[in-house]
């Protein structure tokens, strides 16, 4: 066993013409891993994807797999396997000569790569479906070969370029859940490219969020949602407030950081609390929907409280979403509820209390 | 209701456009030298006449060889065109591209006579390779309108996916590529086949002493006793058209299905 990951990007650079598409993006990813490359649409997802796969010349920087310098290695000798956002299932062979495409070159007896097709169809479900012409098959369905063709090969890395994106929203969230079974039954590592932030979240176990071409932050779900590293980061990843905030001229003490929130008060952070250097001053302090809590019962006790004026009610069945202005908040947050039985809804206008919790702010100076 | 005016001129255009093309079988079978009605009985007369016409057999030949070596050159020709504008980005594309569709719309008497000065200047003898130089520059748009469908309608990651999953070019090339364009280059060739067995005007002047069967035709209509007879060539020529394009409008279809798409159009 080495230390070294499977995957080490080193300074890559990429340039189209005079588009810089990635700059100098640097990361490792772990044998077995679950990675997800994460960002709007055009920030260079699949540019970087591409490059690990050999379909794309780098203008700097070097790719190694598993120790190996890729530069000049073609996609057809690299241990990558690609599934295309398009699934790019070849519509003149049948199921079965899709998924056994790969296994053309291999030294292997025909029983032998009948085997291997079917075991591969069983896998992802597909086990009757065989004899089908690949042109007549749903999108789930096309998914699903493009996913056993490539495992056949048992590479090393599997590389998916937004493989759920062309699938309705019930089938998306079945995939999602089969492809982690499927990477854990593996093991092989996979490398997702999405733009669906809760995607990345459910499946992967790091994640690198991507902005114009540059690794803004590179984390494990959790942290990435409880400590994003940047205010974009925080907007991207799920739903975050940002409120006016003032660092105290007394700065940062052995204590931690003194800071006036409006609409909550003043309070104290802990330094991990804050990316980057905490200098006073005007800064941002970012806090997540559900860390407000709406108190239904004006008695229950609470350390932290802030009051607001509910603005507008957002109804989703589970979760209700408030939209509620804090007294002294030049704008207003939004807060969640669950709904639980015996809970009622608020209405519009309705004056509530609020609890918080300053281990849950993040501080953006 | 306002369809009902619109029906009756869709069938004026219809009666108009086709009456006269019904009427060539008509009189082809039709048992009387004169060409009116009203009709004077069956017969086969007519054809089994072509058949002991040693012109006619020749033209027929030097027809043959026009238009395969067309359909053979304009398909070929088509093919590099079509890969080249669908797949790669070259300064000037769009002009170029232009200038090689440009045929399509050019007076072909314009592009039979300076064809024919240039050849005479030249020094060549206008015969059967001029014709089939003509042919081509006009039949090679057609094949190049079809064949660029057929690569358009080609997603390109499913080279790239068969390169990803260890093939070689040539291997893809034949095993992916080959497959999915080949309905659209057997569309090309029966197209071009067509469009050169039909032609008149370059082929009139640029035939010399080889006519093809339309120039052969046309001299024909110099007496009127062979009039029944054209007719019945002109039937034949009819049908023979008809059924090449309806082969090639299968195969284009059938291309468009083994990529798994929708229609978008076409020739029929
Ligand atoms: N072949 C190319 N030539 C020129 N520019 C390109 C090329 N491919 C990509 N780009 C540009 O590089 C940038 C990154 O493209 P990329 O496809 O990697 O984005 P992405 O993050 O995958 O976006 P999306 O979510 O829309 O797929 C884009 O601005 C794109 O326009
Ligand atoms: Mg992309």
């Amino acid at each position: 066993m080495t230390d070294a990951p499977l995957i080490e990007i080193e300074g890559v650079e990429k340039y189209y013409g005079d588009y810089h598409a990635l700059r100098g993006i640097t990361a490792g990813i772990g044998a077995g891993e679950f990675f997800s490359l994460l960002g709007p649409s055009g920030c260079g997802k699949t540019t970087l994807l591409r490059a690990i796969a050999g379909f794309e010349d780098i203008s700097a920087g070097r790719i190694l797999i598993a120790g190996r310098n890729m530069d000049g290695v073609p996609p057809n000798r690299r241990p990558t396997n690609l599934v295309f956002q398009s699934y790019a299932i070849f519509p003149h062979l049948s199921v079965a000569e899709n998924v056994g495409f790969g296994l053309r070159r291999a030294e292997m007896s025909t029983a032998d790569k009948r085997r291997a097709v079917g075991e591969a169809l069983e896998m992802v479900g597909l086990g009757q479906y065989g004899g089908r012409a690949a042109h007549a098959l749903s999108g789930g369905q096309r998914q699903r070969v493009a996913l056993a063709r490539a495992l056949i090969l048992k590479p090393k890395v599997l590389l998916l370029d937004e493989p759920l994106s062309a699938l309705d929203k019930k089938m998306r969230e079945q995939m999602q859940v089969e492809l982690r079974r499927l990477q854990r039954q593996v093991g092989i590592t996979f490398v997702l490219v999405t733009h669906d932030q809760e995607e990345a979240l459910i499946m992967s176990d790091r994640i690198a969020v991507m902005f114009e071409g540059e690794i803004a932050q590179l984390d494990a779900p959790e942290a990435l949602y409880r400590r994003p590293a940047s205010r974009k980061v925080g907007e991207f990843i799920g739903m975050m407030n940002f409120l006016p905030a003032q660092v105290g001229v007394s700065g940062v003490t052995q204590g931690g950081i003194a800071v006036e929130v409006a609409g909550l008060g003043p309070t104290v952070l802990q330094s991990a609390q804050c990316p980057g250097a905490a200098r006073p001053g005007a800064a941002e302090v970012g806090v997540r929907p559900e860390s407000l809590t709406v108190l239904f019962d004006e008695g229950t006790p609470a350390a932290h409280r802030a009051t607001g004026r509910v603005d507008e009610i957002t109804y989703y069945g589970d979760m209700t979403y408030y939209e509620i202005t804090l007294e002294g908040a030049p704008k207003s947050v939004q807060v969640s509820a669950r709904n639980m039985p015996g809970r009622r809804l608020l209405d519009r206008g309705e004056t509530v209390a609020l609890a918080w919790d300053p281990s849950s702010l993040v501080l953006f100076c | 209701m306002t369809a009902r005016p619109l029906f009756i001129f869709a069938g004026l255009y219809l009666l108009v456009l086709y009456a006269p093309i019904v009427l060539l079988p008509l009189f082809a079978f039709n048992d009387g030298t004169v060409i009116a009605f009203p009709l004077q009985g069956f017969t086969l007369d007519w054809f089994a006449a072509l058949l002991d016409t040693p012109a006619l057999h020749d033209a027929t030949l030097n027809s043959l060889i026009i238009a395969v070596s067309t359909a053979v050159f304009a398909t070929t020709l088509g093919l590099f065109a079509a890969r080249a504008a669908t797949r790669y980005r070259f300064p000037l594309k769009g002009g170029i591209v232009g200038f090689i569709m440009l045929p399509l719309v050019l007076p072909e008497v314009i592009v039979a006579i300076s064809l024919l000065v240039v050849l005479m200047q030249i020094g060549i003898d206008p015969g059967l390779w001029t014709i089939i130089l003509g042919h081509t520059l006009i039949s090679t748009p057609f094949a190049i309108a079809i064949l660029q469908g057929s690569f358009s309608n080609m997603d390109n990651s499913l080279e790239e996916a068969a390169i990803d999953l260890g093939e070689t070019r040539w291997g893809t090339f034949r095993l992916i590529t080959l497959p999915l364009v080949t309905p659209g280059i057997v569309a090309s060739l029966l197209i071009c086949f067509t469009i050169s067995l039909d032609e008149f005007i370059i082929a009139f002047f640029l035939s010399g002493n080889a006519p093809t069967l339309p120039v052969y035709l046309w001299g024909q209509l110099r007496f009127p006793a062979r009039l029944p007879v054209v007719m019945a060539l002109g039937t034949i020529l009819v049908a023979l058209s008809v059924i090449l394009l309806m082969i090639a409008e299968t195969y284009r279809r059938r291309g468009l299905r083994r990529a798994g798409l929708k229609d978008t159009g076409g020739f029929l």
